[in-house]
């Protein structure tokens, strides 16, 4: 080991509590790190420096107390979609460019709980609607590996700033793959756990049936240790599952031998580079020698659908949710005309190109005449997505698939094509739309880039996910892979 | 059913441009009639799936009408809930006349 930054979260931890170095001294050298490398990598709209410092001392202070939690002291980049409070939040759009929140989120107040650093809030898709970071009001995130080149997204920030050592880990979060792709193209490890795992208290709203807070780390470890940090119960948010919460570190280590893996073909489809292939199809044998038992006799016909059931559904629910943004009660508000005026001025100034493309597909696919056409019949084609993934885990442990079709592409290849960006999630999009877990881990490179590996699970299965990906990045010995930046 | 040739027309994008009040810019609309009639295009498929009998998903968790229990506890502070907002009068969000 060289330099503290380059710890995982575990490393860190062991470090911090046999008094190798102190919480200040890691928050300092990750600092250092975001000034030397930042204005190449661009992973946040805010840095809170301040904030770090005093949550560092406040965490050496509970290791001297022997208060500390598995997450003291490690320092965090923050999605700038989940609120905190006295901190700006911008969900990368100029709509919330001075919007400094009165409350926290919930997910804000566990990390703070348990002795957490915030370095700063990460960049991304303006409402999280995007698959590259490019559409952010702030400048677009560059990737570690390549810095022509996407981090992914919508948390291209959360997920450059791990890669980058700007942060040991972060919080994105996944709506159609927000968290898994970003992880993947930038080498690192991303969680979308099942949808009401995480409480989305404080979470500004893209798509509500869809949204789900994650971790993003360096290594299995740290997810599982992360999202044990965050996923309590939370009676603000309607839809936070009340079941148990098993621990999911004590997942980590098990033993995979006979667990059934069923490879469903859809996802091996043209389009597939073929690194990617060569890297799953790899991952696929070395599991196997892992002594889990492989079927890649599997078909889920339905997986085709899933992208156009998912931009019927999550613009829609943005169209609504978005309405909010009138230029009255906070946020931008254009003043001048009458109240029409001034709410169409607002509107037209602070939402970016994609987020009007999905306010108009939500718009249009809910208006009177092509409700049933366009979103009632996504609303039943998810059930038959649903019901397919439901009958595969009657048979079935994890679902293995790439996270994306492709490594990270060339910063601008995609902006003028809108579809061709959707494509990117294709892997991603058919789990989230079904509410389930799914874990994006790195599986090798393909042309010096990083290819994910994704492991799905059924609903609440995330130990399982977990539990195969451990053991799948044991074997593969190349855990904590930093960018060459 | 829509026109497989142009799905969505000039005229709906200014209709639903106005619903969702975007104020869109005459460049703005000639540019996402193309790009939505593109993506609708790409979503015809989903017609020809059988869905006769399936009941619409609306959410993916078995979670139906949350209740509390109705007991009064502390919420955020006024001065604290305006402090975001662009005018603010003795205590109230100022708007405009809705009401010409």
């Amino acid at each position: 080991m060289s330099e503290l930054w380059e710890l995982t979260a575990h490393e860190a931890q062991d470090g911090l509590r046999a008094k190798e170095f102190s919480a200040v001294e890691l928050t300092e050298s990750v600092l250092a790190r975001v000034d030397a490398v930042e204005d190449r990598v661009n992973a946040y709209i805010t840095r809170t420096d301040e904030v770090a410092r005093e949550q560092a001392r406040e965490a050496d202070a509970r290791f001297a107390a022997g208060t500390a939690t598995p997450l003291t002291g490690i320092p965090f980049a923050v999605k700038d979609l989940i609120v905190t409070k006295g901190v700006r939040t911008t969900a990368g759009s100029r709509m919330l460019g001075d919007f400094v929140p009165p409350y926290d989120s919930h997910v804000y107040e566990q990390l703070k709980r348990a002795g957490a650093v915030m370095v700063g809030k990460a960049n991304m898709d303006e409402f999280a609607m995007g698959s590259s970071t490019e559409h952010s009001a702030y400048g677009a995130t560059r990737n570690p590996w390549d810095t022509d080149r996407v981090p992914g997204g919508s948390s291209g920030g959360s997920a450059a700033a791990v890669a980058a050592g700007e942060c040991i880990a972060s919080l994105g979060s996944d709506t159609g793959g927000s968290i898994r792709q970003p992880a993947a193209l930038c080498g690192v490890v991303g969680l979308d756990p099942t949808y009401g795992r995480v409480s989305r208290f404080g979470i500004i709203a893209f798509g509500s049936s869809l949204d789900q807070v994650g971790p993003i780390g360096r290594d299995v470890e740290d997810v599982a240790t992360i999202l044990d940090g965050i996923g309590s119960h939370d009676p603000r948010d309607s839809t936070s599952d009340p079941a148990p919460r098993p621990d999911m570190r004590h997942y980590l280590g098990r033993d995979v031998a006979g667990k059934k893996i069923g490879v469903p073909r859809e996802y091996f489809v043209e389009g597939m580079e073929d690194g990617v292939r060569m890297r799953i199809d790899e991952a696929l044998r070395r599991l196997e020698s892992l002594g889990c038992e492989i079927d890649t006799d599997l078909s889920l016909p339905m997986t085709e659908h899933a992208l156009a059931v998912y931009y019927l559904i999550a613009p829609s629910e943005a169209s609504s949710n978005l309405a909010r943004y009138d230029g009255v009660k906070y946020g931008l508000s254009e003043r001048g005309g009458s109240m029409w005026e001034n709410m169409e001025q607002t509107r037209e100034q602070g939402f970016g190109d994609e987020v009007k493309r999905r306010i108009m597909l939500g718009v249009y696919a809910l208006s009177a005449g092509y409700y049933d056409q366009f979103y009632l019949k996504a609303q039943k084609v998810r059930t038959l997505i649903t019901n397919e993934f439901r009958e595969a885990f009657t048979r079935y442990d994890a679902l293995v698939t790439p996270t994306t079709p492709g490594v990270a592409f060339p910063v601008g290849d995609k902006l003028d094509d809108p579809y061709a960006m959707y494509l990117n999630d294709i892997y991603t999009l058919p789990s989230a739309v079904a509410g389930l877990p799914a874990l994006s881990l790195p599986c090798g490179l393909s042309e010096g880039l990083p290819v994910g590996l994704q492991i799905i699970g059924d609903v609440g299965a995330e130990g399982t996910i977990l539990q195969i990906g451990h053991a799948f990045e044991r074997a593969l010995d190349e855990a904590n892979r930093l960018a060459p930046l | 059913m829509y026109d497989r040739a142009m799905p969505i027309s000039r005229d709906q994008v200014v209709h639903v441009g106005r619903l969702a009040r975007l104020g869109l810019t005459d460049a703005e609309i000639d540019r996402l009639t193309v790009q939505l009639s593109d993506i609708l295009d790409h979503f015809e498929a989903l017609a020809a799936v059988d869905t006769d009998g399936i009941e619409p998903t609306a959410h993916p968790l078995p979670l139906h009408n949350v209740m509390r229990t109705d007991s009064v506890a502390p919420s955020l502070a006024r001065d604290d809930a305006l402090s975001n907002a662009p005018e603010v009068e003795d205590g109230l969000i100022r708007v405009r006349a809705v009401l010409e």
